[in-house]
């Protein structure tokens, strides 16, 4: 075989492209769920409980069924029967919808009004009078509730880690750090609201939906209404957001499955943005104790971290904050537990760095106040405690590069000029700090399948259940398949978001790149084998092409094991009126080494968005419970503040190159690591400039206002 | 969202002709307030009769120097118009101090002060809210009330008014101009928001189906030196948790001239009379400062969680003041 003559050509991976879809999505092209047009569709408007604990007594559905375009109103009396255990991770109850007349919080689902037109269908959901039997609710998290208890062994939970002796290392230290630290629930309400359209084509069941993973939801929609895998396709072409949001918890797509199977058209159901609040899983507050033991000189001897979070009465999900303090500091000794109670709320779920992003506000706050306590710069004492192997798991790193990041972003910060003492700068009315934090992020791979196919015409189609939350992971993937196939980007097609192209990790933990990748590059090694095993050359490929496939699966449960991390160091510069109790950043500075960085562009749009979060987490987001109705009291976006962009100074975002094949593609993944950290460097910053500890979050007016109160 | 008949009226007469009669008719500003509200259920009308079309949309300068601004002026055109930047500076600073660009291209003069309270109860129907439900109680009183009322509210409703433009025109003894079938009227600004009582959804003292046709600021010199300086959460896109509109003329260290005005702490905005009286008279300094306000908050009464704003007041009295003379010398 003769290969066609290839222009000479330069690594399509490291160097930036925009957006493939980039054009359809500013033009209106790119369609998202929402907006499709479907023959026949009908629309479903959730109804979602106002109490907080109880049973419900009635639904009144006469009137509404009357009402114009009404089509029918599901509830539990009526309503089709799932199949229990079905769950993306291990069996998860809140996908059970409308099984029972059980209510377990303000905002569940109690009934889905279908109808013809949107407009109808939420007339009829507003219309629509359900009676309840209340009974006593409990939605008051308190770091002392006596209902909190170990978690339950899952593929999630972090276990309790008892390693060295802490009592005689804290009674050895020169110094204890023991401080509480606390972080309120948070929100993630991506701009594209939760949708699914759902209909029966065929024998198949169709779903056009907006995930994270059109793979592992098809998995459960087929286990959730007893059909064969092969039965069920999902699809996902463009989603507007998901943060962690779009993939564990599913209320639109199952009702829309629910009511087009018993309906026999087509549905579409839409999360309305108040709904998102309580159905698609949030960040739990969490309330964190740090004990940090150290000799004289800041040299830790001893690591705890206790972390408690609430869940829900329907499904455990905790926080697993002691994520952060298992792999960044060495110690003699670690004492780490995560704890959680079962209230009358909404379920909590993934949102961007789950565990990573409060766990390291509390462990990068009390490095700083050991720094302090100590007399040591805060930037020395991470050097001082930077570990040989992971600190808990004993393991080599694949590789770690923590302390270059908190180098380079010393120098670019200019961090040498900094004056140690706190609350002596002044500019005008306002107090000036800066502050440092360092991040983690743990770099891990799913098994995956990919499929490429030489075409005909020279061309070449890649197939992998991906998903592009917007995170530029198509255009990254043809970077890949390109450097993979040694052509150049333009030649690729990229197909995602298809669960007929069979097993793919998820848009999540920042695992989807790294593991796509690694399953792109093996297909496209089989395929040129392929290619080169053929008789003839690339001119006489048959009219279907030539596809390999790969599957990773085996190739990852064969690696020897590794401690794998993205490593950062966010600097934060603030500005804190003491009259006012305002604080604004001024300016922020990320470092981070992620292994290889596949298309420059996009990776620093991840950082910066992340980075943004983190100040926002640090001065502005907190979900307010109203103990006379269990509810939220801020539960919009009017109320629910993220930061707005006269907020967000100038961030910059940078990375140093780091070289690590424990992923053969050389990725670590980079969409989570930028909010890790970013909360403790800011609330770092504060104390710099006034001397006033924040550890409960958001750093409000209020707080500053009164010293840093709970 | 009920379905509504849309009228546009071409002058006031006809607007308020339109609307009289019809107790389920609203008019229609910007409808950046109102649209919402019926959006979310907390209002119904039967028919909406828009008023942005109306010729009330300038400022005429009477020969004693007062103005008058038109009822539906927008937003925008009011803070960016030379006679109130340059004579009260602060009606413009807190008219872009509210909302976005986009909101204050559409939202009106008129509109902007019968805006609603941003109380999260008024808006979720599931909750009792005396203002939305007379009588059905107040989720705010012992509820999330971050935001709320330290001065002059009643057990029955605690929220604020969350108007920032209405704050310089309680400094400035704004007067609205209104019309109803019977003939125009003019109504104190000082007199336009009731006291809450035990009617807190009855707000103003607008006649059923009156028409606010403009707003007068008489002549004030001292107005020509005056700030508006708002305390949030985020640095843009959210109401104040603490405001306040201050002019002041001092002569060799006395001050003969004082204008404060306090946002985000009432269901009115809060003409600082107290205070006012405490300075008159006596020596611009940071101590007499403080004195007035402490004269003022005197009659604060915090609630379980937002006792922050005293002193977030306090201190913004202070500074303001304190800036203002400094800007002077
Ligand atoms: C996201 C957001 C942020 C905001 N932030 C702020 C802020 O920071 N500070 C602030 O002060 N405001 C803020 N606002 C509120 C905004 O200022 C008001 O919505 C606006 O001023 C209302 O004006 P409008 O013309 O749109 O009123 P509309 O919504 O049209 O009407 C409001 C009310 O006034 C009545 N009305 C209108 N015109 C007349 C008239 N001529 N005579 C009699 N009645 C009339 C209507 O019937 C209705 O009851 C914000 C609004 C939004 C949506
Ligand atoms: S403060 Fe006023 S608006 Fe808020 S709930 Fe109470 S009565 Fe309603």
């Amino acid at each position: 075989m003769t290969t066609p003559a290839a222009p000479p050509r330069t690594s399509a991976t490291g160097t930036p492209h925009t957006r493939r879809e980039g054009r359809a999505k500013v033009t209106g092209e790119a369609r998202y769920t929402g907006d499709i047009p479907f023959a026949e569709l009908a629309h479903g408007w959730l109804v979602t409980s106002t109490v907080a604990r109880g049973r419900i007594r009635s639904v009144d559905t006469d009137t509404v069924l009357a009402m114009p375009g009404v089509l029918a109103v599901l509830h539990p009396g009526n309503a089709l029967r799932l199949t229990p255990g079905a769950g993306l991770m291990g069996p998860d109850a809140n996908l059970q919808l409308l099984q029972d007349d059980r209510v377990p919080h303000v905002g569940w689902p109690v009934a889905l009004v279908v109808a013809e037109t949107q407009e109808q269908a939420r007339a009829g959901a507003d219309a629509l009078v359900i009676t309840y039997d209340e009974e006593p609710y409990d939605t008051a998290f308190r770091a002392d509730h006596p209902g909190l208890r170990p978690t339950a062994p899952s593929p999630l939970a972090m276990p309790d880690v008892d390693q060295g002796d802490p009592d005689a290392e804290l009674a050895a230290s020169a110094v204890v750090v023991d401080r509480e630290y606390t972080t309120p629930e948070e929100f993630h309400n991506a701009m594209e609201p939760h949708a699914a359209m759902a209909r029966w084509e065929n024998g198949r069941l169709e779903v056009v939906d907006s995930n994270q993973g059109s793979y592992a939801v098809a998995q459960v929609l087929a286990a959730l209404f007893s059909l064969d895998a092969d039965t069920v396709r999902v699809r996902s072409e463009h989603v507007g957001g998901g943060f962690g949001s779009k993939g564990l918890r599913l209320p639109h797509t199952v009702l829309a499955v629910m009511a087009t199977t018993i309906l026999h058209r087509p549905v579409r159901v839409v999360l309305t943005r108040r709904q998102m609040f309580s159905l698609v899983g949030h960040r739990p507050a969490t309330a964190q104790r740090v004990r940090l033991g150290a000799d004289a000189d800041g040299r830790l001897r001893v690591v705890e971290h206790e972390t408690a979070s609430p869940t829900s009465t329907v499904h455990e999900f905790a926080e697993q904050s002691t994520r952060h303090s298992r792999t960044l500091y060495a110690a003699d000794a670690f004492r780490l537990r995560t704890r959680v109670v079962p209230l009358d709320v909404p379920t909590p779920g993934f949102m961007r760095a789950p565990g990573w992003a409060p766990g390291s506000f509390a462990v990068e706050s009390a490095m700083d106040e050991l720094a302090a306590e100590v007399g040591v710069d805060p930037i020395a004492l991470r050097l001082r405690n930077e570990p040989e192997t992971g600190p808990v798991s004993g393991l080599p790193f694949s590789s770690r590069n923590l302390v270059a990041c908190l180098e380079e972003g010393a120098r670019r910060f200019g961090w040498a000029d900094r004056d140690p003492r706190p609350g002596v700068r002044r500019d005008g009315r306002w107090l000036l700090g800066t502050g440092v934090a360092a991040a983690a992020h743990s770099a891990g791979v799913g098994a995956s399948t990919a499929a490429i196919t030489a075409e005909a015409d020279g061309t070449y189609t890649v197939r992998v259940t991906a998903a592009d939350i917007g995170t530029g992971a198509r255009t990254a993937l043809g970077q890949i398949a390109a450097d993979a196939l040694e052509v150049s980007p333009e030649s690729v097609r990229i197909r995602i978001a298809d669960s007929d192209f069979g097993l793919a990790w998820l848009a999540g933990g920042s695992m989807g790149t790294a593991s796509w990748a690694w399953a792109i590059n093996e297909a496209a090694v089989a395929l040129r084998k392929k290619l080169a095993d053929l008789p003839g050359d690339m001119a006489d490929l048959p009219p279907e092409g030539v596809t390999a496939h790969a599957d990773t699966t085996e190739l990852l449960a064969a690696r020897e094991q590794r401690e794998s991390h993205g490593y950062g160091a966010q600097f934060a510069e603030v500005a804190v009126d003491p009259a006012s109790g305002e604080v604004r950043v001024r300016r922020m500075l990320g470092i981070f080494a992620v292994g290889r960085v596949v298309n420059p562009l996009t990776a620093r749009n991840q950082f910066i968005g992340g980075m943004t979060w983190g100040l926002s987490m640090a001065l502005h987001e907190e979900g307010v419970r109203d103990d006379a109705s269990g509810g939220l009291a801020n539960g919009d976006l009017a109320g629910y503040h993220v930061a707005a962009n006269a907020d967000v100074p100038l961030i910059e975002a940078d990375w140093i190159d780091e070289h690590d094949t424990y992923n053969p593609s050389g990725i670590k993944g980079l969409g989570e690591i930028g909010i890790v950290g970013g909360a403790a460097a800011v609330a770092n910053a504060v104390w710099h400039a006034t001397g006033v500890r924040h550890r409960h979050l958001p750093i409000s007016l209020e707080r500053v206002l009164s010293g840093g109160r709970r | 969202m009920r379905e509504f008949d849309y009228r546009r009226a071409a002058d006031a007469h006809e607007a308020v002709a339109l609307l009289s009669g019809e107790p389920e008719a609203r008019f229609l500003g910007g409808g950046t307030n109102l649209v919402d509200l019926m959006k979310t259920g907390v209002e119904n009308p039967a028919l909406l009769v828009d008023v942005r079309g109306l010729p009330l949309d300038r400022i005429e300068v009477a020969g004693d120097g007062a103005l008058t601004i038109g009822a539906t002026m927008t937003n925008s055109d009011l803070a960016a118009h030379p006679e109130v930047r340059h004579r009260y500076p602060a009606l413009a600073e807190a008219v872009l101090a509210g909302a976005s660009g986009q909101l204050r291209n559409m939202a009106t003069v008129g509109g902007n002060l019968l805006q609603r309270t941003r109380c999260g109860y008024f808006t979720d129907l599931s909750r009792p809210c005396n203002k939305r439900e007379p009588g059905s109680g107040c989720s705010a009183l012992n509820g999330e009330h971050h935001n709320h009322a330290i001065l002059g509210w009643s057990e029955h409703c605690v929220a604020t008014n969350p108007s920032d433009m209405a704050v310089a025109l309680a400094a400035f003894d704004a007067v609205v101009r209104v019309l109803t079938p019977e003939g125009s009227a003019e109504i104190p600004l000082a007199d336009f928001y009731l006291p809450v009582g035990d009617t807190p959804h009855r707000e103003t003292a607008l006649p059923d189906g009156a028409l606010i046709t403009g707003v007068t600021l008489p002549a004030a010199p001292v107005a020509a030196r005056s700030r508006y300086r708002k305390v949030r959460e985020r640095a843009s896109y959210a109401f104040a948790n603490g405001s306040i509109a201050a002019a002041l003329h001092v002569e060799d260290g006395t001050v003969r001239d004082v204008r404060i005005a306090f946002g985000a702490v009432a269901s009115r905005p809060w003409r600082a009379r107290e205070a006012e009286r405490a300075l008159i008279g006596g020596p611009a300094t940071p101590e007499a400062f403080a004195a007035a306000a402490d004269a003022e908050l005197a009659a604060a009464r915090p609630l379980a969680h937002n006792g922050y704003k005293v002193p977030l007041i306090r201190n913004l009295v202070v500074s303001t003041l304190t800036e203002l003379q400094e800007a002077a010398r």
